[in-house]
């Protein structure tokens, strides 16, 4: 299989003398799905800026499916699609003209920037706000024009860092098919979030980034597997005013209608609900504490800084 | 990027900077012109017809070549530091940074927005001129070549400001404490053979000295310095500039982290 993203020994040393990146190593699969995880000031933007050339690197080699870019930098930037942070608009610009131009950095011809402008800003819902000044736009619009922009020239590699930040919910949801029909598409992403359901739903394969070194790097199901307990909160159907005794399994009382159940990775669900049924407790619903991932992100961040 | 792909690029930073000040013609277009119509009205046409001729010619005549410089100078110079300093200002600089194309392209397309303003103020400013006095071009070679080697060495100047610069004031101080003392020092208004000996001497190294002349010589004919002197120090400024810039984008000094 080809190698999207290849990065050797890359580090990264600022002028106050900051060492934000130190030595990584880090592959990514073409047609992958990979999350880049990481607390703030992790190294995850110092590594997107590498790549992106935004930030020059102190040491290592960075390829792009298998060009160099040092030695080969306009055909590896040609394949790269970057979806920043931060907005970097033209304030005064028109939706259309950004995109237009941008496929003109690349060198694509007028006529055809104009028929791919208009397949994304269509794709992205922002055909009506084609001759808005970028600064009239929502957060949510300004989000999914930066994506439009990053695609125009039709990258095999798109990089998108935090791209649902401040979006609402149901945004959310679409740019996550959005997202998730590019890369059956055959278009590999990697994605940096805070949002860690968003990286456990999205993404087949994850690296942990943090004080400038890879703290895990695997798939997202070996990952998870790691984990060796959940916690399950229960709405149950009648009040109770002390934790009931369920065999084997470690039960609290949050309130008269709520328990918290620690269920270990070798137990299962059926089990408990045999036990609670015993117990005479009805469920109404059911949920997890916090994400899988998050507990798993905390646990190797706080092992990775001990 | 194949030679056609960068002469796309290059188009389009052109054209976005044109439509930019274009735009904004209200602050990029209409003030150089009242300004300088306001120096044909009052030195040109009120003081001038007081002090007679000057290196045999009306003083009209002699102030208008210097005037037009100006604000080819100012509008050159001008377009170039706002925009791009804009651009990093907005951070939409980075557009142009991730893309695949080379350093050279993204300099010269700045440099030619800024040339275009340059000539497009410098044209509307000649044909305010011709309503105080007859311009007969001399030679227009000289007045073509000094016109157009000006602007694309003030629009580099420009763009090594905007790399520099921090601030807006950043950008508002080379043009007020720098350029304007040296456009008004550097012959626009008098001619130096007025000038005692010594800061006739002082004169020589303003670079605009040279420029001023050159074109004056292009217009008129006539020149307090030699012409040939003239287009090679330009010259040499421009190509040190070029190879300045290119060198503040190669290494991504102040734009690059």
């Amino acid at each position: 299989m080809t190698t999207a993203l290849s990065i050797q020994q890359l580090s990264k040393v600022y002028g106050n003398g900051f060492e934000a990146l130190k030595g990584i190593d880090l592959e990514v699969e073409q047609g992958d799905f990979f999350a880049l995880l990481g607390p703030n000031g992790a190294g995850k933007s110092t590594t997107i800026g590498i790549i992106s050339s935004l930030v020059n690197k102190t040491g290592g080699k960075v390829e792009i499916f298998g060009k160099d870019i040092d030695e080969n930098f306009s055909a590896a930037k040609k394949e790269i699609g970057i979806v920043p942070q931060e907005f970097n608009f033209p304030n005064f610009e028109p939706v259309f003209d950004i995109l237009v131009n941008q496929a003109g950095y690349y060198g694509l011809p007028r006529a055809l920037a104009e028929v791919r402008a208009e397949k994304y800003l269509k794709k992205l819902d922002l055909w009506d706000k084609r001759f808005e000044a970028s600064r009239h736009l929502s957060g949510g619009m300004k989000r999914r024009l930066m994506i439009a922009r990053a695609l125009i020239h039709h990258p095999r590699l798109l990089i998108l860092d935090e791209p649902t930040a401040g979006v609402d919910i149901e945004m959310r949801r679409s740019m996550w098919e959005f997202l998730k029909e590019l890369n059956e598409q055959g278009t590999t992403i990697i994605l940096t979030t805070h949002y860690l359901e968003e990286a456990e739903s999205l993404c087949r394969n994850i690296a942990i980034i943090d004080h400038g070194e890879i703290a895990r790097n695997s798939s997202m199901k070996a990952l998870l597997s790691q984990l060796h307990k959940e916690v399950l909160i229960l709405d149950i159907e009648s009040p109770v005013q002390q934790a009931p005794y369920l065999e084997g399994f470690s039960c609290e009382l949050t309130d008269e209608h709520s328990l918290e159940v620690e269920i270990a990775k070798e137990q299962s669900v059926n089990e408990l609900f045999s036990v609670l049924t015993a117990a005479g407790i009805r469920v109404t619903s059911m949920r997890n504490k916090s994400n899988r991932l998050e507990e798993l992100f905390v646990s190797l961040v706080k092992s990775n800084a001990a | 990027m194949s030679l056609e792909e960068q002469w796309i690029a290059f188009m389009t930073i052109v054209r976005k900077e044109i439509k930019r000040f274009m735009r904004i013609w209200t602050q990029t277009l209409v003030p150089p012109v009242i300004t300088i119509t306001l120096y044909f009205v009052i030195f040109g046409n009120l003081i001038g017809k007081r002090i007679g001729t000057m290196s045999g010619v009306s003083y009209m005549e002699f102030v208008v070549p210097g005037l037009i410089m100006m604000a080819v100078i100012t509008s050159s110079y001008t377009n170039v530091v706002s925009s791009f300093f804009g651009a990093k200002f907005q951070r939409f600089v980075e557009e142009i940074l991730v893309s695949p194309m080379p350093n050279y392209i993204i300099l010269m397309g700045f440099v030619m927005g800024g040339v275009a303003r340059g000539l497009g103020v410098g044209f509307i400013v000649t044909v305010v001129a011709l309503f105080f006095t007859d311009l007969e071009i001399y030679s227009y070679p000289v007045t073509i070549g000094i016109v157009v080697i000006t602007s694309v060495f003030f629009s580099m100047a420009g763009f090594v400001n905007a790399v520099y610069a921090n601030t807006f004031d950043d950008i508002s101080i080379v043009p007020t404490f720098l350029l304007t003392p040296l456009i008004y020092l550097g012959g626009v208004f008098y001619s130096i053979d007025l000038l005692p000996d010594f800061w006739a001497g002082v004169s020589k190294v303003n670079p605009i000295l040279y420029i001023v002349n050159a074109f004056r010589f292009g217009v008129l004919g006539i020149t307090d310095i030699n012409v040939g002197w003239a287009f090679t120090m330009i010259g040499l400024f421009t190509i040190g500039a070029f190879l300045f810039s290119l060198h503040l984008l190669n290494s991504g000094k102040r734009l690059r982290m």
